[in-house]
């Protein structure tokens, strides 16, 4: 329902505003979905205007207009026409036009759904493919190119919103319920979606790396993520279950098993760790462990003060090696 | 009295120096604040607002500081959330809607040429509760205890104590206060406009700005009542643990957002339309002609009044309900521009038709107005569902937002400022200061929140305490904070122009050569309002009617004196405006200063959990209450007097004819709405539950509620024959049958509460027995209060301050029965039988 002309035209204007961003705006679109409310935006933007400059352009010949330029007979059918008339008949083709864009994408059976629930403030994600065993992931979302894809999205704790602006529109995620968002991307690369329900004090920072891959790369890649952590001798994995990370974080394959946090099984392969606030460096992991509350006001996660530094930097470079 | 007696210059001179004798404000350092005078209370109201706002505006400047850059740390997130929740809230409910109340509580009895509202110690109860709740609300984020979750408060955010603190508390009981006040000014102000009104205003003659009057105070009559409700279940849930909105125990957060936005939309045009009004008021001036359209106009209002009732599911597009409904709320959603167009294409012709006089007023009004249209249509915009569905909580919105709110809400007060000040100070404003000021308004404001569309749409959600450079918005906001401070530049340039007007001279009296009523006002500021009530005969009788002036400041219509030294007004009739009584005003006091403080405490007492103290205060209220009452209503020591031409008039009226029963009818409709929201709550957990009640869980049985409902019954049928009884002069059957009914609701609370107490229900369990609960305890609290009104009604008549023939308080109270009766049958069907059906 794109027109080539349209998508071009958005973008140039969106060029033109100062916007260098590729990763979470509208204008960036990698889904059907936005595409198609891009599609809408321009329609009504051009409509805007016009009726703005229609609306001003009056405003000013009536305040210059010679005393009675207008009679009382022709006021009361300006009244009438503009007032009335006019924008019911544009409202009327406006919701005309839209209702077609609400109708959601069909789903079949053998679609690939992703479960995503919002928590203070993070996503828990799990894939749920047609013809395979569940993956548990987090903070990070990969979708494939040209396949429909069935995100169900609940709220774990608070009410939270899932917005990836240039995939599709927002869909609230809300305790005690499961709303479900059907998408498909257009086009392989990296982009990037944020809470926006207000969530409490770190939702500013409650954001996720989206990842859209050829679809058979994404399949590749999706059975990789079957498989449980590589075994490591390194000193940061017994000193992880040591200090009780894994009563939070779950790595499969060890006895790291919590649900309450994030899981990290495959964490190395992740580009930013706390939900797209830090890029996933080893002096970031290192920051966040020594430092929760100062990187992510409110998260859940406890602050080690009685951590050694050595061992901290372990745990942290250990978490590096989770491909 | 005959018309020639007013030739007598002597006689006109000693009716002045008894009228103002009779309407002198109280003087002394203390006293003057027991003034309940609308020209003392109006502009107290009007100037709190107006430093809510300045307030409220210095939060929403530390916030465009914080967003200046990206990555900032000027304040903290705990912080940001508290500025962001205050700004919003204070600005919607310390600022929006008292301003409007405010205004009209000025302009409303100089409109309709009376000499005061129909209940001026309310008036005086609304601003102290007010300033009291304000203060309190406000001062909290000085000891970082304000209010973070967002003007909206959604749960379970908010109600999780362990997620929230003494700010959600301070939010929902501190503004629930306010709520208070902005009903009871709206009982007042719809009262003034139906029942004081000068002879010979038919509803079709009324200045515009009374229709708006009437049709905002409407709104927030019905609007506020289910946030009230939601208030209620909101604070059972943090201080009991009553599960309304857990999901894990039966609640479901969207019932808040439902009962949120049945208010919160409403809110949006309860404060509009007063804007709108303004224009309504100095467009004709400034055209010098009569306004084009006036019953298009009057018929969009209305319209836009009922649409915005059903348009609250826009705010929820994105919570997952079916498209079905998105798509009806959609188009009802858009349908509310055709009034709105209305309105505004009625000022472009009425201008055009006119002689245009280009004044500062009007400057400021065309300029909001095109601002406004920006608003209107990027909220067209979303209104398209799919569309909404990415601008929904962005900063599209926030742009979206303001551009209204400024060129709906706040430019155009600050057209009716420079319009109105001479009319209320009797000095004009500077008119270089107020369009050097104009222009930086209307630069700012596009520069702060032209550029907000655009980092909406590039991914920069609502609420957020700072952005990550790498979402490359540094430049749009950096325009946004720069506009932000050039608005708010502007705004202190009208402060310092405001600061300076009282060492200017003193303005002509009605300088801007308007037509309508309230421009009788003098420059030196009499205090009785009008010299004489006129009788009208045009929307524009300074224009139309030969002589109007003069006959008015010569007494030569109604009521020109004040011979038994006592504050009065008249009331008129609902529709065609026919005098029906002379009403007696209450003089200043400090009972209504004294009950907004003891209310006061109710609600702030309870948000620090001192349980003992707030009912100490609840019962004082109580006494302060029926002490006002007891002492305001009294039999007039004779039954008529003479209003001049001849025409001769009871002082004392009741029922459908009095102010008073058309108080209790308001306040009783808005009680019922509030009791709608709760009975909404019960059905709505029965629409989202497979089965509700839920299976296992056992309710409070059939008897017991039916014999809450029989005693109920018997109470109204007691207190309907006792009003009848007495009205037959059978004084003494009257009582014994007041006593009857008094018992019959005293036993119908033990007989109410019996249900879910004898099948112990646990409110805590599950939302099925919180409902439960939750409407019985309201029923019963209703029963109780009627007993009370049962019991006044009684010790009046024992009194002999109520007689056969003076009978206001057991009408009133009659009426409230009738209420009571609605309310049992619901409640006691729904709990009682309603599981038996379901």
């Amino acid at each position: 329902m794109t027109s080539r002309r349209g998508r071009l035209a958005i973008v140039f204007w969106a060029m033109a505003m100062g916007g260098c961003n590729r990763h979470q705006s509208v204008f960036a679109s990698f889904g059907e979905e936005a595409a198609d409310i891009n599609h809408i935006t321009l329609v009504m933007v051009a409509g805007g205007i016009l009726v703005a400059a229609g609306v001003a352009g009056l405003m000013a010949w009536a305040v210059r207009a010679r005393p009675g330029a207008l009679s009382l007979r022709g006021g009361e059918r300006l009244i009438l026409i503009a007032g009335g008339l006019i924008p019911a008949l544009v409202l009327a083709a406006l919701l005309v036009f839209s209702l077609p864009y609400m109708r959601p994408r069909a789903v079949a059976p053998a679609n690939l759904r992703i479960d995503v629930a919002g928590e203070q403030f993070w996503w828990r994600v799990a894939y749920r493919p047609a013809d395979g065993p569940a993956v548990v992931s987090a903070n990070e979302i990969r979708i494939p190119v040209g396949r429909t894809v069935l995100f169900r999205l609940a709220g774990g704790d608070v009410v939270h919103s899932f917005w990836i602006p240039g995939l599709a529109g927002k869909m609230d995620m809300i305790p005690g319920r499961t709303n479900e968002l059907p998408v498909r991307a257009t086009r392989a690369g990296r982009f990037r979606g944020q809470c926006t329900e207000f969530c409490g004090l770190s939702h500013a920072l409650m954001a996720f790396d989206v990842v859209a891959m050829p679809a058979e790369a994404f399949d590749r890649w999706l059975v990789e993520q079957r498989r449980p952590a590589v075994a490591s001798t390194a000193p940061g994995a017994a000193l992880f279950l040591q200090h009780g990370c894994g009563g939070c974080h779950a790595i499969r394959g060890t006895a790291a098993a919590g649900t309450i946090g994030p899981d990290f099984t495959h964490l190395a392969a992740r580009a930013t760790i706390g939900a797209g606030t830090l890029p996933n460096t080893e002096a970031a992991r290192l920051r966040f462990l020594r430092e929760p509350a100062a990187v992510k006001p409110g998260a859940r996660m406890p602050a080690y003060p009685q951590l050694p530094e050595t061992e901290a930097r372990a745990i942290a470079r250990y978490l590096g090696t989770l491909p | 009295m005959s018309l020639h007696a007013q030739d007598d210059p002597q006689l006109r001179r000693a009716q002045e120096e008894r009228l103002r004798a009779v309407w002198a404000p109280p003087k002394g350092w203390l006293r003057r604040w027991s003034d309940s005078n609308n020209n003392a209370v109006g502009p107290w109201y009007t100037s709190t607002a107006f430093v809510f706002m300045l307030f409220a505006g210095v939060l929403a400047l530390i916030m465009r500081a914080q967003l200046a850059v990206p990555e900032n740390d000027l304040v903290s997130a705990n912080t940001f959330n508290q500025l962001f929740t205050l700004h919003g809230s204070a600005m919607m409910f310390l600022f929006a809607v008292p301003m409007f109340e405010a205004v009209s509580i000025i302009l409303l009895p100089q409109l309709l040429g009376a000499r005061d509202l129909p209940f001026p110690r309310l008036s005086a109860f609304g601003y102290w509760s007010f300033l009291i709740g304000g203060v309190f609300v406000l001062g909290s984020i000085f000891f970082n205890a304000a209010p973070d979750g967002g003007w909206f408060m959604y749960p379970p955010l908010t109600t999780r104590t362990d997620l929230s603190g003494l700010g959600a508390d301070i939010w929902m009981l501190g503004l629930s206060f306010i709520e208070v006040s902005s009903v009871a000014a709206a009982v007042e102000l719809i009262v003034g406009v139906l029942k004081c009104r000068p002879p010979g205003m038919r509803l079709n003659l009324m200045p515009l700005y009374a229709w708006y009057i009437l049709v905002v105070a409407v709104m927030i009559l019905f609007a506020f009542p289910p946030l009230i409700a939601g208030d209620l279940l909101f604070e059972m849930e943090r201080l009991l643990d009553w599960p309304f909105f857990d999901a894990s125990r039966g609640g479901d957060p969207l019932l808040w957002q439902h009962l949120f936005w049945i208010f919160g939309h409403p809110e949006v045009y309860v404060i509009f339309l007063p804007s709108i009004a303004l224009f309504a008021m100095l467009i004709p001036t400034f055209a010098q002609r009569h306004l084009l359209g006036y019953p298009y106009i009057v018929l969009a209002a209305v319209g836009t009044a009922f649409l915005s009732f059903g348009l609250w599911v826009h705010h929820m597009f994105a919570t997952g309900l079916p498209k079905i409904s998105l798509a009806f709320f959609s188009a009802a959603s858009q349908a509310v521009v055709i009034p709105t167009g209305i309105q505004i294409f009625a000022f472009i012709a009425t201008l055009a038709a006119g002689r245009v006089i280009f004044s500062t007023p009007l400057l400021y009004a065309t300029g909001s107005l095109a601002i406004f249209v920006i608003g209107g249509l990027t909220g067209v915009m979303v209104a398209i569902v799919p569309f909404d569905w990415q601008a929904h909580d962005t900063y599209f919105v926030v742009a979206h937002l303001h551009y209204v709110l400024i060129g709906g809400t706040l430019m155009p007060l600050f057209a009716g400022l420079y319009y109105y000040w001479p009319l209320v100070t009797g000095k004009q404003l500077s008119d270089r200061i107020g369009r050097t000021a104009f222009w930086i308004l209307f630069a700012g404001a596009n520069l702060a929140f032209f550029p907000m569309h655009l980092s909406g749409l590039m991914g920069m959600p609502r609420r957020v305490f700072t952005y990550p450079a790498e979402l490359g918005l540094q430049g749009l906001n950096m325009a946004s904070t720069i506009g932000a401070f050039l608005f708010a530049g502007g705004v202190l340039l009208i402060v310092i122009d405001l600061l300076r007007s009282p060492w200017r001279p003193l303005s002509p009296r009605n300088p801007w050569n308007a037509g309508t009523l309230e421009w009788l006002a003098t420059p030196s500021g009499e205090p009785w309002g009008v010299r004489s009530i006129p009788l009208i005969e045009s929307r524009y009788p300074i224009w139309d009617q030969p002589d109007f002036v003069r006959k008015v400041d010569e007494g030569r219509f109604f009521l020109p004196d004040a011979e038994e030294g006592r504050r009065e007004s008249l009331i008129t009739s609902v529709l065609d405006a026919k005098p029906v009584a002379v009403m007696r005003l209450p003089t200043p006091s400090f009972v209504p200063m004294a009950t907004a403080a003891a209310l006061g405490g109710v609600f702030i007492l309870t948000t620090y959990h001192l349980y003992w103290l707030a009912l100490a205060a609840a019962v004082l209220t109580l006494a302060l209450v029926l002490t006002w009452l007891w002492r305001t209503a009294e039999i007039p020591e004779k039954p008529c007097k003479p209003i001049g031409h001849g025409i001769d008039l009871p002082l004392y009226v009741a029922g459908p004819l009095a102010p008073g029963w058309w108080a209790m009818f308001i306040t009783m409709m808005a009680d019922a709405t509030a009791f709608s929201g709760l009975v909404f709550g019960y059905y709505f957990f029965w629409t989202v539950h497979p089965s509700f009640p839920p299976p296992g869980m056992t309710g409070p049985g059939v008897f017991w509620p039916m014999a809450a409902l029989a005693l109920m019954v018997l109470g109204w049928a007691a207190t309907l024959a006792a009003r009848e009884t007495n009205r037959r002069g059978a004084v003494m059957a009257a009582r014994l049958l007041l006593a009857l009914s008094a018992l019959a609701g005293l036993a119908s609370i033990p007989a109410g509460l019996a249900g879910p107490w004898l099948s112990h229900l646990d409110p805590t369990l599950h939302s099925y027995p919180a409902i439960v609960w939750t409407l019985t305890a309201w029923t019963v609290a209703h029963a109780g209060v009627g007993v009370i009104g049962q019991l006044y009604a009684l010790a009046r008549s024992l009194a002999r301050r109520a007689t056969p023939t003076h009978d206001a308080d057991i009408r009133n109270v009659t009426l409230y029965q009738h209420f009571l009766l609605f309310t049992a049958l619901v409640a006691w069907a729904t709990l009682g039988l309603f599981p038996e059906v379901a």
